[in-house]
């Protein structure tokens, strides 16, 4: 691919990865997020050049193992046990900002969340369960 | 096999349940029929050996949780157990999946309206009891018992003095050799354990681990990707292009002009994008709207003292007028907004010299089909319409003449030979693309009388017909009024004995559509807000003035007392906190919602907590209802506080989610949702949360600063758009 594709398109047209979703281009939506050795970034406007070398994880590989895959294990079931979900394309990346918050911060406040999460848009609105489904995901790790 | 199209007719109330007549297609009216293992008495459902029980949805999945809506229905009849349901979107065929909500003479497969539940629910309640009959017969002959002695409970058939027990799965085979029954008895709703129970979402899991499959992540073998180059102006068409710097970019394989401008093909999405960037086109512009919506309000201005077309009429107004003690008048002015759906528009086409596939979030598939069948010329029996999940639609989906289809259709042609491609909108194309709800003005009047009655009720609309020119105003257009733009203000529900509502409806080149919730988007607002400035004015009491005016309607009044006592309506509150209220009906469902709102630094209204009562019915998935409703008081919360479009010079000016704001999650107040028991057959939920959050909020902002919010959104308080 050329080195200026961003690492979002590498993913889905070259790889197949396809969880990982376009919803802006810009940086401003959050629906492209994915970590880059463990930090949530936003996979639209990351050249796929600065991912060489190190460690992407998508939603995909997100329960996988070790630290992040048991984090990422507990908020999947949280979102669904509070069947946070409508129509569900933003939350790929609502999960991904939110497994980088509580691997940094296990319990976080509702300052926390707000701060860690407002960058990640969802159109149908589904904050409140958002919200409550980090809470109990971090209740349980 | 015996025949499965019956046209089965019944009546009478039988014991508990009912006893209904009914017709049910045919489970295959063409092509791949079933392995005969399978139970497949209609369109609705298929039984396997398996054990697996496949709901077909003639309704899209765009959010709104329909597909566990329609499967909760109908496993409720069937008493499967809900671990073994599965859910597939229907083909496109109107035949068998019509939406019944139309009435007979359209036979039309569609989502949208509010209506999918509503329309579904006998057709699927009955769909599950036949086929609960037919496992239940084939029991019964299996263990040559009688079917009266046999019990059904969680995908499991039973007969107790025998001991006999078979899963449906078990059964399926046998149960297809049966004649589907002549009549079916539908459960007394008190012995429901779905309905009205807790059922989980479908489609929870595969939109948490990646898996679900939207229209954006369909891979085909040497598929391209599709990115279209449109005017800036509505309107304007292509002169001429040159498409030598585009072509040289690395993956760019073909330039093509479509109807709507000209496509930039490339093998992946971003050699699309960047080949687009340096397409020149030449666009003729002599047919564009020049206007801004600045032109449009003071055109609107001088409209709104005009008579306009009748759309409700009662009693005397001008006497009436004459006749208040005092009359108040105020005018409210609605900006242009896009849907935005976070998936933005695309659509795949697979094109091969005899046949083609095509892949999307289709809200219309009868109208899908017809249209690619028609665009790239082959019978529709050739074309197949693959409906996926739709990452949110809000109406964007349900354009009358398929105009998404019409593109992606038309650059598979304009490619020549056997070709897959997608289309892709971006964000910026979706946002200055158009089909915006349209911008209205709002002129209202109103006479008091001299113990704050009011006695005259004058309201004119301003604003563009969604339906004009479209095979929608056959049904929508009576007299010169287009009924998208009055509902919810021609058949307001307050007992006043003089009204008028009227409506202009000029023509301007933006192209608009309806945006969730329609017409009350803006009719709640305007009748709802004045009607606090009203009660303001006379210092009454927002909820009294309005139940005393609602003694007719008690679903209004179920729900307003509801809220009002849940939100402790009247109790008092922290310092800088003020509430507000707002009811509104439509499609079906009647809500009121209760604001608690303080003020911002910024000087903006911040809403603390809203509490929502709704009345839809009986709530075929509670949780389903309790989450549209947080999401549709988002919805219209963001809009109201920041979202709008405007155009300057027949240019769109925002371009992104950084200039089109909606709601975050810092911004989200807390929702509690409470549901009026109720007995009724089920209505909407999809839309009639979103009307009543704008007026609320603006109804509390008028307690606590005693000032009107007259122009949307409320980030104009504070001078303009926020970012």
């Amino acid at each position: 691919v050329d080195a200026d594709t961003p690492l979002l398109w590498a993913l889905r047209d070259e790889l197949g990865l396809t969880g990982t979703k376009y919803g802006c281009g810009a940086a401003q939506c959050g629906a492209c997020t994915v970590h880059l050795d463990g930090q949530a970034i936003r996979s639209c406007v990351t050249p796929v050049t600065a991912a060489e070398g190190r460690q992407v994880t998508t939603i995909e590989g997100a329960t996988a193992e070790g630290t992040t895959g048991r984090v990422a294990r507990a908020v999947q079931d949280a979102w669904n046990r509070l069947d946070v979900v409508q129509c569900g394309f933003c939350q790929p990346g609502q999960i991904m900002s939110a497994v980088a918050l509580l691997s940094a911060i296990p319990r976080p406040t509702d300052a926390d969340i707000d701060a860690a999460m407002t960058g990640n848009l969802c159109r149908c609105a589904t904050y409140q369960r958002i919200r409550a489904a980090i809470h109990e995901a971090g209740k349980r790790l | 096999m015996p025949s499965r199209r019956g046209f089965l007719k019944g009546a009478a109330a039988v014991g508990v349940g009912l006893v209904v007549g009914f017709r049910l297609e045919p489970a295959r009216a063409q092509a791949t029929s079933p392995a005969p293992a399978v139970l497949a008495p209609n369109a609705f459902v298929r039984i396997a050996p398996d054990n697996t029980v496949t709901i077909v949805a003639k309704h899209l999945e765009m959010g709104q949780g329909v597909h566990t809506g329609l499967a909760t229905i109908l496993a409720e009849e069937l008493d499967a157990d809900w671990s073994q349901i599965r859910v597939e979107a229907a083909p496109a065929d109107a035949k068998r999946y019509h939406n019944l909500a139309w009435g007979p003479l359209i036979s039309v497969q569609s989502t949208g309206g509010s209506n999918s539940i509503r329309n579904s629910w006998e057709q699927l309640r009955r769909a599950g009891a036949a086929a609960r009959a037919m496992l239940v017969a084939a029991a019964a002959h299996r263990w040559s018992v009688p079917a009266t002695e046999i019990t059904v409970d969680r995908g499991v058939v039973s007969h107790a003095p025998s001991g006999r027990r078979a899963t449906f799965g078990e059964l399926a085979a046998d149960a297809a050799q049966q004649a589907p029954p002549a009549k079916v008895t539908l459960k007394d709703p008190k012995d429901f354990k779905l309905i009205g129970h807790h059922a989980p979402r479908v489609d929870s899991r595969p939109k948490t681990d990646g898996s679900a499959v939207y229209t954006l992540d369909v891979r085909r073998p040497d598929m391209l990707t599709a990115v279209i180059a449109r005017p800036p102006r509505f309107g304007a068409t292509v002169r001429s292009f040159d498409a030598t710097a585009a072509r040289r970019v690395n993956g760019v394989t073909d330039v093509v002009q479509v109807p709507s401008g000209v496509a930039v093909v490339a093998k992946g999405t971003w050699a699309a994008m960047k080949g687009r960037r340096v397409l020149h086109v030449d666009w003729d512009e002599g047919a564009a709207e020049r206007r801004g919506t600045e032109d449009l309000y003071a055109h609107y201005r001088t409209l709104a003292v005009q008579p306009g077309a009748v759309a409700h009429w009662l009693g005397d107004v001008p006497a009436a007028m004459k006749g208040a003690a005092r009359v108040l008048e105020a005018v409210y002015e609605f900006p242009y907004l896009a849907h935005a759906p976070m998936e933005t528009l695309d659509c795949v086409v697979e094109l091969r010299p005899d046949s083609c596939d095509i892949w999307l979030g289709s809200q219309i598939p009868t109208l899908d089909h017809e249209t690619v069948a028609s665009v790239v010329g082959l019978p529709q029996r050739k074309v197949q319409v693959h409906t996926l999940l739709a990452g949110g639609s809000f109406g964007r989906r349900s354009t009358a003449r398929s105009e998404l289809v019409v593109e992606a259709a038309s650059v598979a042609k304009a490619l020549g030979g056997p070709r897959t491609v997608k289309l892709v909108w971006t964000r910026e194309d979706d946002l200055r693309g158009g089909f915006y709800r349209p911008l209205y003005m709002h002129r209202l009047r109103a006479g008091l009388d001299a113990a704050g009655n009011i006695v005259a009720w004058e309201h004119r609309i301003v604003g563009q017909s969604i339906v004009a020119g479209t095979p929608a105003a056959i049904l929508r257009v009576r007299g010169g009024v287009d009924l998208t733009s009055v509902e919810g203000a021609a058949n307001l529900p307050y007992a006043i004995p003089n009204m008028l509502v009227d409506l202009h409806s000029p023509t301007v080149g933006i192209p608009v559509l309806w945006w969730r919730a329609v017409g009350s988007t803006h009719t709640a607002y305007s009748t709802e807000a004045f009607l606090d400035e009203l009660a303001h004015a006379a210092g009454r009491d927002p909820l009294d003035l309005r139940r005393a005016m609602l003694a007719r309607h008690p679903r209004h009044r179920g729900v307003l007392d509801l809220a009002a006592r849940q939100a402790g309506w009247g109790q008092p509150l922290p310092a800088g906190r003020a509430r507000g209220i707002a009811v509104h009906e439509c499609f079906g469902s009647v809500v009121a919602q209760v604001a608690e709102v303080s003020r911002d630094p910024d000087g903006l209204p911040r809403v603390e907590r809203v509490v929502c009562a709704v009345d839809c019915g009986i709530a075929v998935n509670p949780d389903v209802v309790r989450s549209q409703m947080e999401g549709s008081i988002g919805f219209g919360l963001g809009s109201a506080l920041w979202s709008e479009i405007t155009v300057v010079d027949g240019l769109v000016q925002q371009s992104n989610f950084h200039d089109f704001r909606i709601l975050r999650i810092d911004e989200m107040p807390r929702v509690e949702v409470h549901i009026v028991p109720s007995a009724a057959p089920p209505t909407g939920v999809g839309e009639p949360g979103v009307p009543p959050i704008a007026p609320a909020v603006a109804n509390a902002w008028l307690a606590l600063t005693g000032k009107p919010v007259r122009r949307l959104p409320f980030s104009r308080l504070a001078g303009g758009a926020r970012t």
